[in-house]
């Protein structure tokens, strides 16, 4: 009797083999068919345009887009001579540093004290996140009134306190900012509102024990709020530096890249290269410049956020 | 010396709909205090309002003989333990338990001081470096338990702190926490639902439902004399049996329409001024025959073998009742039992107010054994 319990002869050893293999396959072939929608899109919209990208940038091309002539790194080693696209990549920077904190703050501010429980605070949290629903175009044209250098409400602002009016989209030193100025306030609807979800989620109790134990305002602020919410700050930094790197359509509207160039940031700049000038091999180098420092940005922020991020 | 007192206090969020009605209470200095009822009877909210985390709507809530109604968490000098533990889960265990303290603005050597004491006290000490998603759940209770150690308050408040551990830990923390309060002294007002926790933890007990006050006192008060219906069949577990009681002729009554009991005097007037009586039983008094006569007959239903105690469902009248018999019983379900039942085991109850007619007549002598 003991002897008949372990005996696995060859042949069943075989059937177990091919039996898990077939599952290991079916499973497989299930993957791949629930994969598939993305796996579409991604390749029509996504990689394919990237490596199109990549071929087009060692290329010269004529006006419909076809490449004329291979020169390699060319295209390269041109932009990184040009003063435009040095100052365009200076702007780009500029206009980061100037548009990220500031909306992060003041969307932070605006969170915190929309998150207190006061009556009518669903008013204020529909006000301060309304910009989320407003297109680019509209903001735009609504801040180009304001910009406007005789009617503009901020120039009529500026001369009631008897201060000298500003070419606010004409004066090389004031163009970016004005620029920068629009985007904050585009982006505080969004920004606010992933920071008030954030702030939401932290447990209540955490509050209370702290309430407890004596804690002022400031000291659940510092020590309890943003470490909390840390995730989310991040996230929200990431996608806000990503959406900066990528402003288009208030620099097309507001400026056209000027005055002098001051606010033809990258995006606009490949636009301008490859719309106005035809000149796609450039465009597509510059396009691959900007992903590579958008990707670095990204990976820097990873690198540092893990060790300051408290995931629950 | 009554150390927290509480007059008339009411709690609604709407007018007109109370959650707490007019509770009166007064707890004495050094009291382990249970707050027991099932969920939604307003003891958390009570205790939140004791703690200052809610408004008192009404009322006057003292604390040593002084009105604290309006006094913030902070400045009524208590500390607190959550159901979730309220655990900062970016702090480590050290930061978590020292959290309070810096906050109040303690020196940097009475911190170390109280958090190497306190550490020792509750086994923590080689886990200080750990962040809360380190430690078990029975390693979480305790650091929350610290945290309340630590800060040296004279009242502690606990709000269902051992629900979320399982039935063994909890067993274990139980006795935790009672030496614990034990042993600093502390006056102790803990929320529960589980009668158990209540009955085995607390020096007096106070049975909340809907808002009131059922029943305030000590835990075998509540056993043997409950005031009404409600408080007799949540204290105790498996739970009072309980059957209508009709009188059938002069010196006789009817219980379940089944069991009968010879009526004594006292009873044959309760049966004049009240119209509907309910009559309970523990399960434990449900007793085998054999040093007594049998008494009644009923049907086993299902049988449970828990190895120190043999529990049996029986069936009274189309009503289950439970009996729990000390030991190992070979009983067959399905056959018939014969079984003592004493007319002075019965508690009897009016079944309109739900108040208590007559307890068990046996309560206070012979069942608690002192030695």
């Amino acid at each position: 009797m003991t002897n008949m319990t372990a005996v696995i002869t060859q042949e069943d050893q075989a059937l177990f083999v091919r039996t898990k293999r077939k599952q290991r396959y079916k499973q497989f072939i299930k993957g791949i068919l629930f994969l598939l929608p993305s796996i579409a899109l991604f390749s029509v919209f996504l990689f394919y345009p990237l490596l199109r990208t990549i071929y087009l940038s060692f290329f010269l091309t004529d006006a419909s887009g076809a490449t004329t002539v291979f020169v390699g790194w060319d295209n390269f080693v041109t932009l990184f001579q040009s003063t435009i696209f040095q100052q365009s990549i200076k702007s780009t920077f500029l206009f980061v540093l100037y548009t990220v904190p500031l909306t992060i703050v003041i969307s932070l501010f605006l969170a915190i004290i929309a998150n207190e429980k006061l009556k009518g605070i669903g008013f204020f949290r529909t006000i301060f996140s309304s910009t989320m629903g407003i297109s680019v175009a509209a903001a735009s044209v609504f801040w180009l009134y304001l910009f406007h250098p005789t009617i503009g409400f901020l120039n009529i602002i500026m001369d009631t306190f008897g201060l000298e009016k500003v070419g606010w989209l004409t004066d090389p030193s004031w163009a970016l900012i004005a620029v920068a100025v629009t985007t904050i306030w585009m982006n505080i609807g969004f920004t606010f509102l992933i920071l008030l979800g954030g702030l939401q989620s932290i447990d209540k109790y955490l509050y209370e024990s702290a309430d407890v134990d004596g804690a002022g305002y400031f000291y659940k602020l510092r020590r309890i709020t943003i470490p909390m919410l840390s995730p989310t700050l991040f996230f929200v930094v990431t996608v806000t530096i990503i959406n900066a790197f990528q402003t288009f359509g208030q620099v097309d509207i507001l400026t056209q890249g000027g005055p002098q160039n001051a606010t033809n940031l990258m995006v606009y700049s490949i636009y301008r290269e490859a719309f106005t000038n035809y000149q796609f091999g450039s465009a597509s180098a510059q396009a691959i410049i900007l992903f590579i420092i958008i990707l670095l940005m990204t990976i820097i922020q990873f690198k540092l956020g893990e060790r300051k991020v408290h995931y629950q | 010396m009554s150390y927290i007192e509480l007059k008339d206090i009411t709690k609604s969020y709407h007018a007109g709909n109370n959650i707490l009605e007019q509770i009166n209470l007064t707890i004495e200095k050094g009291e382990f205090f249970v707050l027991v009822g099932p969920s939604g009877s307003g003891k958390s909210t009570l205790l939140r309002m004791i703690a200052g985390l809610e408004d008192i709507t009404d009322g006057v809530l003292k604390m040593n003989e002084k009105v604290v109604n309006h006094l913030q968490p902070k400045d009524r000098n208590l500390s607190m333990v959550f159901q979730n533990y309220a655990l900062y889960p970016h702090l480590s265990v050290e930061q978590n338990i020292l959290f309070g303290l810096k906050a109040k603005k303690v020196s940097k050597a009475e911190q170390q001081k109280r958090l190497k004491e306190t550490a020792e006290m509750m086994g923590l000490s080689e886990l200080l470096d750990r962040k809360p998603r380190q430690l078990s759940g029975g390693q979480r209770q305790r650091v929350a338990l610290a945290r309340s150690v630590v800060s040296e308050a004279p009242l502690c408040l606990m709000d269902e702190p051992l629900s979320n551990l399982d039935a063994k830990l909890r067993a274990q923390m139980r006795v935790e926490i009672r030496r614990l309060q034990k042993q600093l002294g502390l006056t102790l007002i803990y929320v529960t639902h589980d009668q158990v926790e209540a009955m085995t933890m607390g020096d007096r007990i106070m049975v909340l439902n809907d808002g009131e006050i059922q029943q305030v006192g000590k835990p075998i008060t509540l056993y043997n004399e409950p005031a009404n219906l409600f408080v007799a069949s949540f204290i105790g577990s498996p739970k009072m049996n309980m059957g209508k009681t009709e009188i059938k002729d002069v010196s006789n009554f009817l219980v379940n329409k089944t069991l009968s009991f010879s009526a004594d005097v006292r009873m044959q007037k309760a049966f004049q001024v009240h119209k509907n009586i309910i009559a309970g039983i523990r399960p434990e008094h449900i007793q085998p025959a054999i040093h007594q006569e049998a008494t009644h007959s009923l049907e086993v239903i299902h049988v449970e073998q828990l190895g120190n105690e043999t529990s049996l469902a029986l069936d009274v009248g189309g009503e289950l009742w439970t009996a729990k018999w000390p030991g190992q019983w070979d009983i067959t379900a399905g056959n018939q039992l014969e079984v003592y039942i004493s007319t002075e085991h019965l508690s009897f109850f009016d079944a309109q107010t739900e108040a208590l007619i007559r307890p068990a007549s046996f309560s206070g002598h012979g069942e608690v054994q002192a030695i």
